[in-house]
């Protein structure tokens, strides 16, 4: 009966949105960005640690929706060991899926269960505001970024 | 015509049925529009007269010999006189057609505390207005140097405290802003009383009176404030348009808004002479069938009577507030009597934005965010409620389905074991 809402809502988006891992501050970070999403008010600080050009440890805290913080939990423990290279890719096809429910779903792996919020497009934002404070992370940007901001990927 | 004649209940079911926008399926379930303090439906009534005023009157105001102008023209200054009616303006001079509430206030911004004030004076506002009875403020400050002070709001329970209301306002206050009922906690201020206060320390007033104009009897006499704002989309009336009264005194000092056309008496090339309060403020082209359709508008609610409409929408959100109550784990805003037709809420379970995108797949229109009160949300420590709005073609059974989805939302979010 809930079709649409199921996809939105699968259950590991429900589960790390009530647990979501990697959820703390990083002590050591070398590098933060913090997210708003000026619509809704959620807040999000991503905290990185780059060794190198690797992502070798990556966390997050604030306050959202069930979306946007199950959003910032996968994403933190997908890119744990990813390059900065892979994890712009990973942006470009993630904003893809979560817009028009056409990418490779293969390549992005667990973020494939975002797929069904292409369609509740005021519930995009939601899920990119993780995306767009870690792009600012690893690009040194310790400004506040809004989703309203549209930043664009660079090259890997 | 007056809202003392009407003591009968009016038939609401058949006062529905003017708004064919509420007779729908979206998402294959039955609508429930409860975000009236967005924006309110339009009766049949109003439809009417925009077409009316299109397929037979349509041309320009003020300025043809033509007939059609002629009618435009009496059709536009009738809705000025209907306004002043609305709001029970001394005279139509009073009345000034702007696109909203939020154009209103900047017009005031602009054209009298752009002049009157300088650096060091202040401008009183209160914690719980609505970004746009806050930013022109902000704007005026930064260019003239004068300070904000705000009143502030007591917690959850949303009531101004004014224990140091008269102080506040000798301290150097030219203007105090108020809004007349707020939009995300339902208080209704004592805006009769808070402008009487400041009058007596020479303060200028205005008030912001997007969420009651169209809900209760609004009466700028009574109330004795020298502007007020109102939105005609929030009170049946098409979006474009708004009115902004103003007291005849005040408008005839205060320099024009916007330059152009229709807000001129003489035009030379290098000065011209400004046009009669209130055309001085209406520059260019306004917004005709609007004023034509916020007339037949404001015919409708007074046809019911707005007291009847505030009593209707009060219930409801009385109603709703009681029943979200007993929910449990739940956090309720705005004063637990006397609320207006609005009730905020965020479950302890679920966020805001989450009900909200639940609730509209069952068909239950509500608003979440921050509601344009960010400073409120801040103060509140909260970054954004659920608010269910209610208006007077809403019924009880509405709110029994706003509970039952509250349930299934409730259900749905809980982990399964
Ligand atoms: C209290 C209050 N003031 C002002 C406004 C602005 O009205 P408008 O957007 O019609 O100019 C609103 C509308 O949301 C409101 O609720």
């Amino acid at each position: 009966m809930f079709e649409d809402l199921n996809d939105l809502y699968q259950q590991v988006i429900l589960d790390h949105s009530r647990s979501p891992r990697n959820f703390k501050k990083l002590d050591g970070a070398n590098r933060v960005a913090h997210g708003h999403n000026p619509l809704c008010g959620d807040r999000i600080t991503i905290y990185l640690h780059l060794d190198g050009d690797v992502i070798s440890d990556i966390s997050f805290e604030g306050s959202g929706c069930a979306i946007s913080k199950a959003s910032a939990s996968v994403m933190t423990t997908t890119l744990k060991g990813k390059t900065i290279a892979e994890a712009q890719k990973m942006f470009g096809q993630f904003r893809e899926l979560v817009t028009t429910e056409k990418a490779d779903s293969e390549e992005l792996g667990k973020l494939a269960v975002f797929a069904g919020v292409h369609k509740f497009p005021a519930r995009v934002k939601c899920a990119i505001l993780a995306w767009h404070a870690l792009v600012s992370a690893l690009e040194g940007r310790p400004c506040t970024v809004t989703t309203e901001e549209n930043p664009t990927v660079p090259k890997p | 015509m007056s809202t003392a004649k009407h003591h009968h209940t009016p038939d609401w079911a058949a006062i529905r049925a003017d708004f064919p926008v509420l007779d729908q399926k979206v998402h294959g379930k039955q609508l429930v529009y409860l975000d009236n303090a967005a924006t309110s439906q339009k009766p049949l009534p109003v439809l009417n007269a925009l077409r009316r005023y299109y397929e037979h009157d349509n041309a320009n105001v003020h300025r043809g010999i033509h007939e059609l102008s002629n009618r435009a023209t009496a059709g536009f200054e009738a809705a000025r006189e209907r306004a002043a009616k609305f709001l029970n303006a001394r005279a139509k001079e009073e009345i000034i057609f702007t696109r909203g509430t939020t154009e209103g206030i900047n017009l005031v911004a602009h054209a009298w505390a752009g002049t009157h004030l300088k650096a060091g004076d202040k401008i009183l506002l209160t914690e719980m207005e609505h970004h746009s009875n806050i930013v022109p403020w902000q704007l005026v400050a930064e260019r003239t140097g004068a300070k904000l002070l705000y009143v502030p709001v007591t917690g959850d329970e949303g009531l101004l405290d004014l224990t140091h209301f008269d102080k506040l306002l000798k301290e150097g206050v030219k203007l105090f802003a108020v809004t007349h009922i707020s939009n995300t906690l339902g208080t209704v201020n004592p805006v009769a009383d808070l402008c009487h206060r400041a009058r007596e320390h020479g303060v200028v007033t205005l008030v912001d009176a997007a969420q009651s104009a169209g809900h209760c009897p609004v009466d700028v006499q009574a109330i004795g404030c020298d502007f007020l704002a109102m939105s005609g989309h929030k009170t049946c009336g098409p979006t474009g348009i708004g009115v902004l009264y103003g007291r005849k005194e005040r408008l005839e000092k205060m320099a024009p808004y916007q330059g152009g056309g229709e807000m001129i008496s003489h035009v030379g090339f290098f000065k011209t002479e400004w046009n009669i309060v209130p055309h001085k403020f209406e520059a260019g082209t306004p917004d005709i069938s609007g004023a034509v359709g916020l007339h037949a508008a404001m015919d409708y609610l007074d046809k019911i009577g707005r007291a009847a409409i505030f009593k209707h929408d009060c219930e409801l959100a009385a109603y709703a507030y009681e029943r979200l109550a007993s929910l449990g784990r739940i956090r309720l805003f705005g004063p637990k009597t006397n609320h207006a037709g609005l009730v905020s809420f965020l479950l302890d379970d679920v966020h805001a934005h989450d009900v909200v995108t639940f609730a509209d797949r069952l068909g239950v229109a509500l608003r979440g965010g921050h509601h344009c009160n960010q400073p409120l949300m801040h103060k509140l420590g909260v970054e954004s409620t659920a608010r269910a709005s209610f208006y007077f073609y809403n019924t009880p059974a509405e709110v029994d389905r706003l509970i039952e989805v509250i349930g299934e939302i409730r259900k749905f979010f809980t982990p399964k074991h």
